[in-house]
């Protein structure tokens, strides 16, 4: 079970580094979208995965799962929730005042000025 | 005055939500805000002074299960810092600029929270909270008044915080993994028994650590972003900014003299390669500086070299080197800022010229400017008398002894020669060699020239006052780099935290 939601992480991050490196601002975004699912994955695993783990400190209950991680990654998907749609805005926006949606504010061979 | 160590990020959190329900007073309201948080932050010094080390438990969870915050003589200092330049900043904000774009109160109030809280914070995960609060309203700083410059600006920004931040949580989600604790503290007392089987994990997640707060800091292969994005930021905006890479340069120090110091996982993280990317680091920018057209673009590269040599006294580790670093730090950090509120005179006495560095028509007001650009520039180059030339005389002394030392001397020295080279010529452009006709006078409201002198003034008082402000630098470091009393304070004397061994 770890070590297939560990191939995801990887996969996934592989993808959104690919994605990162891409020129056009979408796939950018793209990009860190997916990034941060593996992140999100891989903070979930520092919880380690189990189905039968008792979710509270019932008399007892022995081998607990770990409900810190839950609140961490709830806190990372709210944050990079709110990250990419700034991005996104800022996208449309440099795409109104540059008219390009290259990262670097202007197509390839053409002067920035 | 228990609950003083929360007061410097709840005081901005508020004030920001009191303007946005009431926008048209927060003009008056940010500047009861900041002059609050200079007396809070003198207030806080006096506190750190007797060299406890204060914590407040967020909620009275116990520590390490809930949030804490940390008080102790850096914290204090860095909040201090941040007030000072934040009041300069936005003095000269309302003399118009404030008004080009929407929110930028709530935003400078909500960065400013950010900050001290990133400086307050007692654990990794907060930290990294505060990082993203501060980033989140930089970005909306940083686009402040719009136009193509900020926009393309803002992209690459954005984009490269965004992937900090990622690794940020990957670095963050493996010491848990593997530590099981996320408090500073905690981890400082976990490390070292950590199992041979994950040594490698965490090893790896410090670097992580450290690289993303080298990325903040802007050390060489991860500093390209910030003299295009400084030089394109609004003045006031860029004049706080001068803290921001200050942030990166802190955090690395607290996690590494707090948390990683003496495990044997984390050993000789930061050696031999800290020393010779923040050499490359002053190069780079001396360089930049060199070759900059506009005074905006050479403070830019100033940060850089500031970030460089910071760096270099932080990899020498001990409490000596530190100590330099914390004399220079708040030196560089107002001299950088009052630079960039200069280069806004200029630029808007100068009308279309802006900031360039070039001929232009006479400057109205040059006394008074070239008054300021003169001991701007005296205290940035570290030429004697101010406060450059003690701070540089210190983190030179301290470095001397490194394997790397005779290079960084040289390198601090020739990059003060060149910035007092290129500041030279910037000020004969601005002031000496000027035509005839004065360029129409722009009525320039008086607290922005009040903000300019309240950083110019940074070098004279700072080297007035070295003999308090450098051995406060020193207690803080000796504090710093014992560990034992930030340890002891958060978890107690004798911890009892009960672990569980995890599959």
């Amino acid at each position: 079970m770890a070590l297939l939601v560990s191939i995801a992480v990887g996969l996934l991050a592989a993808c959104g580094i690919y994605l990162l490196l891409r020129p056009r601002v979408f796939s950018v975004i793209l990009g860190l979208t997916l990034l941060s699912y593996a992140v999100n994955a891989l903070i979930f695993l520092g919880g380690r995965l189990g189905a039968t783990a008792a979710p509270l400190a019932l008399p007892g209950a022995r081998g607990l799962a770990d409900p810190l991680p839950q609140a961490l990654v709830l806190t990372a998907i709210v944050i990079g929730f709110g990250m990419t749609a700034y991005l996104v805005a800022l996208a449309l926006r440099a795409r109104a005042e540059t008219g390009s949606d290259h990262v670097d504010g202007a197509e390839p061979g053409e002067d920035r000025r | 005055m228990s609950h003083a160590p929360i007061l410097p990020i709840l005081l901005p959190m508020m004030m920001a939500v009191a303007m946005l329900l009431r926008p048209a007073l927060a003009r008056p309201l940010a500047v009861v805000s900041l002059a609050a948080q200079v007396v809070l932050a003198a207030l806080l010094l006096g506190l750190a002074g007797d060299d406890a080390v204060r914590v407040y438990l967020l909620g009275d969870w116990p520590a390490p299960y809930g949030i804490v915050l940390v008080l102790d003589r850096l914290a204090a200092m860095m909040v201090a810092v941040t007030a000072v330049l934040g009041l300069a900043a936005l003095l000269h904000a309302i003399g118009g600029s404030d008004r080009e774009g929407r929110h930028f109160h709530p935003l400078f109030q909500l960065q400013l929270a950010g900050l001290n809280g990133a400086f307050l914070t007692g654990d990794v995960f907060n930290l990294f909270v505060f990082f993203e609060i501060l980033l989140l309203a930089s970005y909306g700083l940083l686009m402040h008044g719009g136009g193509a410059a900020r926009a393309r600006a803002g992209i690459g920004y954005v984009v490269l915080n965004l992937v900090g931040s990622a690794l940020f949580l990957i670095s963050l989600g493996l010491v848990y993994g593997t530590l099981g604790t996320l408090n500073l503290a905690d981890i400082a007392i976990v490390l070292p028994g950590v199992p041979a089987a994950d040594q490698a994990l965490v090893r790896s997640a410090a670097a992580l650590m450290v690289a993303v707060f080298l990325l903040k800091a802007a050390l060489l292969p991860l500093s390209f972003w910030l003299p295009h994005v400084y030089a394109a930021a609004g003045v006031p905006v860029a004049a706080l900014f001068a803290v921001m890479t200050k942030v990166g340069v802190y955090a690395l120090l607290r996690v590494e003299a707090i948390g990683l110091a003496g495990a044997p996982a984390t050993a000789g993280l930061l050696q031999p390669w800290l020393p010779v990317l923040a050499l490359l680091t002053i190069a780079a920018g001396t360089i930049g500086a060199l070759a900059a057209r506009r005074l905006a673009l050479v403070a830019a590269n100033q940060v850089l070299i500031s970030t460089g040599t910071l760096l270099a006294a932080v990899a020498a580790g001990g409490a000596t080197a530190t100590a330099a670093a914390l004399y220079y730090l708040p030196h560089t950090t107002l001299v950088t800022g009052g630079m960039f509120l200069l280069a806004g005179h200029l630029a808007r006495a100068r009308g279309a010229l802006g900031d360039t560095i070039d001929n232009g028509p006479r400057v109205p007001g040059a006394l008074l400017l070239g008054g300021a650009f003169l001991v701007l520039g005296v205290a940035a180059s570290g030429v004697p008398p101010l406060s450059g030339f003690l701070a540089k005389v210190m983190v030179m002394q301290a470095l001397g002894g490194t394997a790397l030392g005779p290079w960084l001397w040289a390198g601090m020295l020739v990059s003060g020669l060149v910035m007092a080279l290129v500041l030279a010529r910037a000020a004969s452009a601005f002031f000496w060699e000027v035509g005839d006709a004065a360029a129409p006078a722009a009525p320039e409201p008086r607290r922005m020239m009040f903000a300019l002198l309240l950083l110019a003034a940074a070098g004279p008082v700072l080297a007035l006052a070295a003999a308090p402000v450098a051995s406060y630098a020193r207690a803080a470091a000796e504090q710093l780099h014992a560990r034992q009393p930030y340890v002891e304070a958060v978890l107690g004397a004798r911890p009892a935290v009960q672990r569980e061994t995890r599959p």
